[in-house]
């Protein structure tokens, strides 16, 4: 029964968020303010059906209802209580409904959050989200319900594939979707304030916070799923340019742009027609992502609704919003006055730079997961692009963006001298060059360029210090007046610091693990060790263990170091008998700055077992450096002039100024 | 980086949990060649499983053409004729790194291209900036309006 009543809430959701596209819309066109008071109301209830509904769903796989047909493919009795619950989203008809719960939850946070936004942009603001809401409904509805019933009952469920059976997996595509749906808001806002005609400074400031969350929880989504690749794939791999995490890098590059020119479009007013461009296509290329995912186009372990029909639904949603937006921009924006002078060395210009450079990394990615399918298309042709394509030409491109950015933030708006800003980086070029000699020195033999790769990343970290230590004037003044400084400065410059920072400290990690990762591939019998890294593994045993739904192989692995014992890693191979499938389980042991991995294989001839092992030098920083990138988000949404609503203070309040 | 774009395909299809790959027998003697061999297997992709290189993959096919690489290189044949010799039977889907060639010219230089028609118009557009007069002056009138206004408010904007 609750099924069904979950069911029928998403219906009534369908039909909730219609009336909210057209109602205010129509209202606002007409200036009509009862019409355009419809819009919050509708926001919240289609927020409270869509949650219903999920929460149906969510309690159909807790108590294993495998008369409802999801549950009875993605879940099992035997599972662990958090995998039922991330089993909702393990699937492709339960993840859509994640998505337009997500949807949901950011157009409601407008009605809520929004009162002082002028009316009719907020009605067009809701209906424009309402419509995106229409789309994917319909498209749940229609094709992918996740309610569909099983008669007679099954008894026992098929269990979900052992590889989403983890925790950090569990909550990967929550924080991804609000990234990718995320930027459907400032798409909302985009559509709305070319509808509108009108861009101004207050548009821009509140079109940040949003870029700010979908950016942050973009951030947090990717570096979980690729924390996961790393302890879950068995080699310490974090990256691969599959497709579908192209697809998620895509968004999160443009997203970034957008962040940037943003901050111009609100401090200075300029690069407004260009912000509107961003939003519209960060939420472009989210929807692409999903359609890439969903249509199964490219295969891929995400990609686990293989179905060209419901693939084809999706392309039509991709191209109406994305056309559509696009047409308009074609049509609207060369209204748009633009203002704000500024001279080509300045943080305009620097802002400007960094936008080209994103757009050409974003470019780079597009056109090496794309070109395959449309060469083939064309011409039948089959090629691969791998890695080294991406190798080619996203990382120089980022290259220069990284020598770049420490620059940025020391240049002032309108005019800047490019000398000063260099000069206060000196400090932070000599730690970068010392850092180039050390790293030489170290790893003498490794690869060349990896050293470099290292000083840029010393050079990131640095930078962004002597920015923090140049704005509270450190040594320059008394210690104490300094910190009072560094209480007031704005949480958002802190921001800036840690974002930057963030990405010098992935940098160094994606470099450590790329150049200096050490392997071992051995076969040994109990009792005897192998050596890696410094470390002495000795294999003790091979024992056995029953896990809630898996038996597993365990490896007894002593780690010894200079003859001191560092206790054991239990590596495991699990055997899952629900979906006979198995899954091996590396064990990780960390001290904060590289990673020991160690991985049991097959069981080898004469008594023997593979025992692989890795020591991944600077691993660790990858994922500390972008939870600091998502850290220095976090500062910038608490930012007082950021906080979601917060503009209320009387300055503020003279907001909606016309464009000059 | 090491190639490991199909090790979710791998981990999809679940036929491997063991990802040691390069058996020990098919090693060669010569750790010179050796290494060839490997940084070439990398760049191969394995034809049976989708996105995934020869090097990493533990499909027979994929091991059948890890001794090809190996007889080849043990034959004397440089890189650039191990690559042929594996194109020739397999095609250019074979190469994890597409070919400079007429149907990769757009693959290799669009992102180049983007930078540089971007940069143009950053260019362009900085320079018409340079170009535009500065803002109009307030008219005495605009100026006594805004004193007013300031006086009233008596709390300057910034």
């Amino acid at each position: 029964m609750i099924v069904e009543l979950g069911h029928f809430a998403l219906i009534l959701a369908l039909a909730v968020s219609i009336v909210q596209t057209f109602v205010p819309a129509i209202g606002a066109h007409r200036r009509d303010a009862q019409l355009m008071r419809v819009g919050e109301p509708a926001a919240i209830l289609q927020l409270a059906l869509i949650a219903f509904s999920f929460g149906a769903l969510t309690w159909a796989f807790v108590v294993s209802d495998f008369s409802v047909k999801l549950v009875y493919d993605y879940s099992h009795s035997l599972k662990p209580m958090i995998f039922k619950i991330s089993g909702v989203w393990g699937n492709h008809e339960g993840s859509m409904l994640l998505w337009v719960l997500i949807l949901a939850l950011f157009g409601a946070m407008v009605a809520l959050f929004g009162k002082n936004l002028p009316d009719t942009l907020r009605a067009r603001v809701l209906a424009v989200q309402a419509s995106i809401a229409v789309a994917f409904l319909l498209f749940v509805v229609f094709t992918s319900n996740p309610f569909a019933r099983l008669d007679p009952a099954p008894f026992e469920g098929t269990g979900l594939n052992p590889l989403l059976q983890d925790r950090a997996l569990a909550f990967h595509p929550p924080w991804l979707y609000a990234g990718y749906v995320g930027f459907s808001m400032t798409f909302s806002f985009a559509v709305a304030a070319l509808i509108e005609g009108r861009v101004d400074a207050s548009w821009a400031r509140w079109v940040r916070p949003w870029t700010l969350m979908a950016w942050l929880s973009l951030t947090i989504g990717i570096a979980m799923g690729s924390w996961w690749a790393y302890y879950t794939l068995g080699w310490g791999g974090f990256w691969f340019w599959d497709p579908v995490e192209n697809a998620s890098l895509m968004p999160w590059i443009a997203g970034t742009a957008l962040l940037h020119s943003a901050i111009v479009a609100e401090k200075r007013g300029a690069l407004k027609s260009w912000t509107i461009l961003l939003a519209i296509l960060a939420f472009s290329l989210s929807l692409l992502g999903t359609f890439l995912v969903r249509s199964g186009v490219l295969t891929s372990v995400h990609a686990f609704a293989v179905d060209p029909a419901r693939g084809s639904v999706i392309l039509g949603i991709l191209i109406f919003f994305v056309g559509g937006s696009l047409a308009l921009y074609a049509w609207r924006a060369p209204m748009l006055k633009t203002g704000g002078i500024f001279a080509p060395v300045s943080r305009e210009g620097a802002l400007l730079v960094n936008n080209l450079l994103l757009a050409a990394a974003t470019a780079s990615v597009f056109i090496g997961t794309l070109y395959p399918l449309f060469l083939d298309a064309l011409t039948g042709a089959k090629i691969t692009v791998g890695p080294p394509f991406f190798n080619y030409t996203f990382a120089p491109i980022f290259v220069l963006l990284f020598l770049l950015v420490p620059l940025g933030p020391f240049l002032g708006w309108k005019r800047a001298d490019i000398a000063a800003a260099a000069e206060r980086l000196y400090v932070a070029a000599g730690l970068a060059f010392l850092a180039l000699l050390t790293s030489f020195a170290f790893f003498y033999g490794g690869p060349f360029l990896a050293p470099f790769g290292m000083a840029l990343a010393v050079w990131l970290v640095a930078g962004a210090l002597s920015e923090i230590a140049w704005r509270i004037k450190l040594f320059s003044m008394p210690l104490d007046e300094s910190m009072a400084r560094a209480r007031r400065l704005p949480r958002a410059a802190w921001g800036t610091a840690l974002a930057h920072g963030g990405l010098g400290i992935c940098l160094a990690g994606v470099i450590g693990v790329t150049a200096w990762s050490e392997e071992l591939i051995t076969s040994v019998a109990p009792g005897e060790s192998a050596e890696i890294g410094g470390y002495t593994l000795t294999l003790e045993g091979v024992a056995l263990r029953d896990g809630p739904n898996f038996d597993a192989m365990v490896g007894v692995v002593r780690v010894a170091r200079d003859g001191r014992d560092l206790g054991v890693l239990t590596p495991e191979k699990r055997r899952f008998a629900a979906e006979r499938q198995e899954k091996t389980e590396p064990a990780i042991r960390t001290n904060g700055i590289s990673d020991l991995y160690v991985v049991l294989g097959e069981q080898a001839g004469d008594g023997k077992w593979v025992l692989r092992a890795y020591h991944n030098n600077l691993a660790p920083l990858i994922w500390i450096g972008g939870c600091i990138m998502a850290l220095g988000g976090v500062f910038s949404l608490m930012d007082r002039r950021l906080r979601v609503g917060a503009p209320t203070g009387a300055r503020v309040r003279l907001a909606p100024q016309p464009a000059e | 980086m090491r190639s490991l774009l199909a090790a979710l395909v791998l981990l999809f299809a679940m036929a491997a949990p063991s990802l040691a790959l390069v058996d020990p027998s098919e090693r060669l003697a010569d750790p010179v060649q050796e290494q060839r061999a490997r940084a070439i297997s990398k760049n191969l992709r394995c034809m049976v499983c989708q996105n995934q290189s020869i090097d990493d993959s533990d499909a027979e096919l994929a091991g059948d053409l890890r001794r090809v690489v190996r007889e080849r290189i043990a034959a004397g044949d440089t890189d650039a004729e191990v690559y042929d010799f594996v194109v020739a039977r397999y095609g250019d889907f074979v190469l994890m790194t597409p070919r400079f060639g007429p149907a990769t010219l757009l693959l290799w230089l669009g992102p180049l291209l983007v930078l540089v028609l971007g940069g143009g118009i950053v260019i362009a557009v900085t320079r018409r900036q340079a170009a535009r007069p500065a803002e109009p002056r307030l008219s005495p009138v605009e100026a006594a309006k805004l004193a007013a206004l300031l006086e009233k408010d008596g709390n300057p904007r910034d």
